[in-house]
C-alpha cells in the first residue's frame, strides 16, 4: 500500500432538529435524549433531497478545499446504507453530476462502516486508478421515518455526507495500514430493508462495538508499532458519545483525543467519520491519525495514517 | 447451588456497574428490570474479566449470556478457574 489522504469535505443539511423537537415526537424529554446518547441536535434534509444530492455536496466541498477539478478523478466510491434500494446505486449519479462520463463509480451499500471500508479500498486501488474520491452519504431521517418512530433509534440519527480524496501521489497524510473485519452472525442485530422500521438490538450492538472498535484500533497500531498514547487524534464513527467515551477508556487515552461532533450532528452512519475528519482537518494535520468505524453487518475496522 | 465465593464476587462486580439494588431472584432479567442498559453491559463484561482473570471471547459477547445473575454465574462456572 502506498497511498495518501489529500483532504476532506463535508455537507450537512441546514435544518436543525433539536432534542426538544425530537422529544415531542418520541414522548421523551430532551434531557433523557442527551443522557442516552450525548446528542443535542441533528440535521435533517428536506424530503426531496436524495443521498446522491448529499454526496455531491460533500464531494464538491472536498474538491473545492483542495482546489482540484473532478476531471482529475480516476475512481469514485460512494458508501451509503440509506440509499434507496434497487439499481443503479447513487455512485453513477454522483459521477455524472460531477461531469464524469466514463470514470468508474462504485457503490458500497454499507451503513456506518462504509466510509472506512471505502477509504481502505481506495488506499489499495489508488495505485491502479489514480485519485479516488470516497464519499459517505446518508439520509438517515428517511430510514427512521419508515414506520412509527422508535424512541430508542429515532433520537440517534442525522443526515449528512463526508468525503476524502485518496491518491498514490504524496499528500498531507500517508496511509500506513488498515484492518477490516466482518462477522455476519450478528447481521440481524442492526438491520433495515425499507419494508419495516429499523431493527436494532442495542445491547448486542453496543457490546460488540465497545469491544471491536478498540480491538481493531489496537490491531492496526500494534502492526505498525505505534502506541495509542502517541496518536494525535482518533476519528471514529460518531455513533454515540457514551460509546466514544468507552473506546477512549479501553484504549487508555484521554477522551479529548477522540474527536467528537455527535452532539451537533447525531449519528450520520457512514458519513460520520468523514464529517469528523473534515472538521478536524481544517485546523490540524500533524501526527499519527486513527480512523475507525463499526456498523451493521457487523463490519468494523481501523485505518492508520500519519501526517507527512 | 452456585459456588458461594464465586457468586459473592459476581454480586460485588454487579454492584460496581449499577446503582440499583440487585434482584432477589437470580433468574430475573437484568436488562428487563432496568438494572443494566446497553452501556453498563460492556462495563460488566470488562469488570468480570478483571475480577475472574478471564477473557470473554468475541463469540461469547451475546447479551443473553449475561441476562441474569444465574446465567452469568453459569458462564463463570464454565470459564473461570
Amino acid at each position: 500500500m502506498r497511498a495518501f489522504l489529500h483532504g476532506f469535505g463535508m455537507h450537512v443539511p441546514e435544518r436543525v432538529v433539536t432534542n426538544a423537537e425530537m422529544a415531542a415526537r418520541v414522548e421523551r424529554t430532551a434531557d433523557w435524549i442527551e443522557g442516552a446518547c450525548g446528542i443535542r441536535e441533528r440535521r435533517w434534509a428536506p424530503a426531496e433531497t436524495s443521498v446522491a444530492d448529499l454526496a455531491i455536496a460533500a464531494a464538491r466541498d472536498c474538491l473545492a478545499r483542495l482546489g482540484v477539478g473532478a476531471s482529475s478523478l480516476g475512481l469514485i466510491i460512494v458508501a451509503s446504507g440509506s440509499a434507496r434500494p434497487g439499481f443503479p446505486g447513487p455512485a453513477s449519479e454522483v459521477a455524472v453530476r460531477l461531469g464524469l462520463e466514463s470514470t468508474p463509480a462504485i457503490d458500497v451499500p454499507m451503513a456506518s462502516a462504509g466510509g472506512l471500508f471505502g477509504m481502505a479500498m481506495a488506499a489499495e486501488m489508488a495505485t491502479h486508478f489514480g485519485d479516488v474520491l470516497v464519499i459517505g452519504a446518508e439520509k438517515m431521517s428517511a430510514v427512521i421515518e419508515t414506520g412509527a418512530l422508535d424512541p430508542n433509534t429515532a433520537i440517534l440519527f442525522g443526515d449528512g455526507a463526508g468525503a476524502v480524496l485518496v491518491s498514490a501521489r504524496p499528500g498531507p497524510w500517508e496511509v500506513l495500514d488498515a484492518v477490516l473485519h466482518s462477522d455476519g452472525q450478528y447481521r440481524d442485530s442492526l438491520a433495515f430493508d425499507w419494508s419495516a422500521p429499523l431493527r436494532m438490538n442495542g445491547l448486542s450492538v453496543i457490546l460488540q462495538a465497545a469491544r471491536k472498535l478498540p480491538s481493531s484500533i489496537e490491531e492496526v497500531l500494534t502492526r505498525q508499532k505505534v502506541a495509542a498514547a502517541d496518536v494525535s487524534v482518533f476519528l471514529l464513527h460518531q455513533a454515540n458519545q457514551n460509546l466514544l467515551v468507552r473506546v477512549a477508556k479501553s484504549l487508555g487515552i484521554p477522551v479529548e483525543r477522540v474527536y467528537s461532533n455527535v452532539a451537533r450532528y447525531g449519528n450520520t452512519s457512514s458519513a460520520s467519520m468523514l464529517i469528523a475528519a473534515a472538521e478536524w482537518s481544517q485546523a490540524n494535520a500533524a501526527g499519527p491519525v486513527v480512523f475507525s468505524a463499526f456498523g451493521a453487518g457487523f463490519h468494523w475496522g481501523a485505518l492508520l495514517a500519519r501526517g507527512v | 447451588m452456585p459456588n458461594a465465593t464465586r457468586r459473592e464476587r459476581l454480586l460485588r462486580v454487579l454492584k460496581t456497574v449499577t446503582t440499583q439494588p440487585l434482584p432477589a431472584d437470580d433468574e430475573e432479567s437484568l436488562f428487563e428490570s432496568g438494572l443494566l442498559d446497553s452501556f453498563a453491559l460492556p462495563d460488566l463484561v470488562s469488570a468480570l474479566e478483571q475480577e475472574f482473570s478471564i477473557k470473554v471471547p468475541d463469540r461469547d459477547l451475546n447479551p443473553r449470556k449475561f441476562d441474569s445473575i444465574a446465567r452469568i454465574d453459569t458462564y463463570l462456572q464454565d470459564h473461570a478457574s
